[in-house]
């Protein structure tokens, strides 16, 4: 979908992740670790309430 | 024995019922007043408008529910506030009118000791000409809007089946809209559809928005840490738009909109057109429009309401410029200063001003997000005035100790970019205060340590964890209170 050769564009400028960190989004034992991370986050998120 | 009533039976009015009836023993009565008889877990709108979920899984029958918690359910809307009572009826009550299918369009005074306002927006689709389903816009606000929304990407995706190009528009429709996030859903759940259902090259995907930059969300955006510095969501946001191919127009009120094309006008004067085979457009919000009067039959609707609809609470209301605004000028009881057994919560309430910057255009038209109030802040305040009623009907205060300022709260958003269990992904953002106090944290006017986004498929099987959550404790199901608001 991406490409950086429309230069100038609006598209050319942001970052874009890498293969390995697309991977990382789905990759099922990381996103284990992601998901009690998260969820770490917002139970604190709820307790500072 | 006293009477609480609450108008409104969606996510703040449902919370604070629950919670006010577990606190109050039943000699005291506990009425809820909406005119839906379903309840509906909002947020998964997004999934019913791609088809992902029928109406039935997104919402259930309140009556059931209420009567087996002992609250008091009246299918009706209400109309007016009388907090003084009339000459007639010397209780302060609220003019109904009923909404069911029995006793559609009859009147009934109810009378109050606290009253609750919970009725969160109208969707005022009339602020923009030809914006809304009725007209040549789409919208996911409501399960109804949804279905609808559904259908109408069905017939897009049958066209680009056939080999027809389709141009996509998603966004806000109006200079002073809220609620981007749910916006923003709405446009990565159905560039992710459109991939699953083999077409996604046949789209020409647009986001439009009255943001400043991509990754405001109302909130003026928030800053967080990664990779050895600290970044803006613009950044991320710009990101997620690229990789998706998603083209974006911000700093956009738009003016008008027909059959097939939108006409916007941007903050540096530039005025533009852009075509669209499919367009869900979000409304601009105001409060629904109840008026107010006192004994004598008066009208004080300016006294109990903002100009824009919403209820005047605790808040500081001094027009301020942003350099001014303070954490402090956020409500935290949510108690109207003149009749202190009247509340308002969630969307109902009127916020002090803006979290974004508000911006006018060359020609002086507003072009900018107005808060959003999410789910969890509007449950969290919900409950806290709740408990602040019933700590005052038990006499054991006189006045609102809990407080729930926004300013002092934080909030955790997920934000479904694509529904799968594998390969699914939603960005996960935690932000505190959801009001950046830049007097506390003076950088970026948030705590880093508990603002932060990521996105992955674990943000999917939360958010998916979340709708069964809190369906289940909507239904007021054994342990409700133990999932959080
Ligand atoms: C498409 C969409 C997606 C969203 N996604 C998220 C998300 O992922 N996470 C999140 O945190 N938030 C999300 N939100 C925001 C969230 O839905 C709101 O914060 C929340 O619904 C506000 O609660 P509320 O009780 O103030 O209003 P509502 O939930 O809208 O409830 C208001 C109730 O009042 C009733 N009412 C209206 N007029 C009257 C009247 N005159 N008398 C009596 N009752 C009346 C209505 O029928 C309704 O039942 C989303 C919003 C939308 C539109």
């Amino acid at each position: 979908m991406t490409t950086l050769r429309k230069a100038y564009e609006q598209s050319y400028y942001p970052p874009i992740p890498t293969k390995l960190t697309k991977r990382f989004r789905t990759n099922l034992i990381w996103q284990f670790i992601r998901f009690v991370v998260i969820n770490i986050k917002m139970l604190r998120m709820v307790r500072k309430h | 024995m006293a009477k609480l009533l609450i108008l409104g039976g969606g996510i703040s009015g449902h919370t604070a019922a629950l919670h006010a009836r577990s606190l109050l023993g039943h000699q005291h009565e506990v009425v809820v007043v909406t005119p839906n008889s379903k309840w509906n877990w909002i947020p998964s709108n997004i999934w019913v408008g791609i088809g992902l979920m029928n109406q039935e899984q997104v919402t259930f029958d309140l009556g059931p529910v209420y009567k087996k918690k002992g609250i008091t359910y009246i299918q009706a809307k209400a109309v007016s506030i009388h907090p003084e009572g009339s000459q007639d009826n010397s209780s302060p009550f609220v003019s109904v009118s009923h909404t069911s299918p029995t006793k559609i369009g009859e009147n009934e005074e109810i009378n109050y000791d606290y009253l609750i306002n919970a009725t969160g927006p109208k969707l005022k689709f009339e602020a923009t000409k030809g914006l809304g389903p009725e007209h040549n816009s789409l919208s996911v606000c409501t399960y109804g809007h949804a279905t609808e929304t559904s259908a109408h990407l069905d017939e897009a995706v049958a066209r680009m089946k056939k080999g027809e190009k389709q141009k996509i528009l998603i966004g806000t429709g109006h200079g002073t809209c809220t609620c981007q996030g749910a916006a923003f859903e709405y446009l990565f759940n159905t560039e992710f559809e459109l991939r699953k259902r083999g077409v996604r090259d046949k789209a020409e995907i647009t986001w439009i928005s009255n943001e400043q930059e991509l990754g405001d969300f109302g909130v003026g955006g928030m800053h967080i840490k990664r990779g050895g510095y600290i970044t803006h969501s613009r950044i991320f946001t710009e990101s997620l738009f690229t990789e998706r191919g998603i083209k974006w127009i911000t700093q956009a009120h738009v003016s008008e909109v027909e059959k097939n094309q939108i006409s916007y006008e941007q903050i540096n004067g530039t005025e533009g057109n852009e075509a669209f085979d499919f367009a869900m457009l979000l409304p601009p919000f105001s409060g629904v429009g109840m008026k107010a009067f006192n004994k004598t039959g008066e009208d004080i609707t300016s006294i109990l309401f903002a100009a824009n609809g919403f209820m005047i609470v605790d808040a500081d209301y001094t027009p301020k410029n942003y350099e001014d605004w303070s954490a402090e000028d956020w409500p935290s009881t949510y108690q109207n200063p003149t009749y202190k057994n009247i509340f308002a919560v969630g969307i109902a309430f009127a916020p002090p001003h803006p979290i974004s910057q508000p911006k006018k255009s060359v020609k002086g038209t507003p072009i900018f997000p107005t808060p959003p109030r999410t789910g969890m802040p509007s449950g969290v305040m919900a409950r806290i005035v709740a408990y602040n009623i019933a700590d005052m009907i038990k006499g054991k205060e006189s006045e609102p100790k809990r407080k729930a300022s926004m300013a002092k709260m934080g909030a955790a958003c997920i934000a479904s970019a694509g529904a799968n269990f594998f390969n699914g992904t939603a960005v996960s953002l935690t932000m505190y205060p959801i009001i950046p106090d830049f007097h506390r944290f003076p950088e970026t006017g948030r705590d880093l340590n508990y603002t932060s986004g990521e996105i992955g498929l674990a943000g999917h099987w939360i958010k998916h964890l979340l709708h069964h959550a809190f369906i289940y404790k909507a239904k007021a199901n054994p342990f409700w209170k133990v999932v959080p608001e």
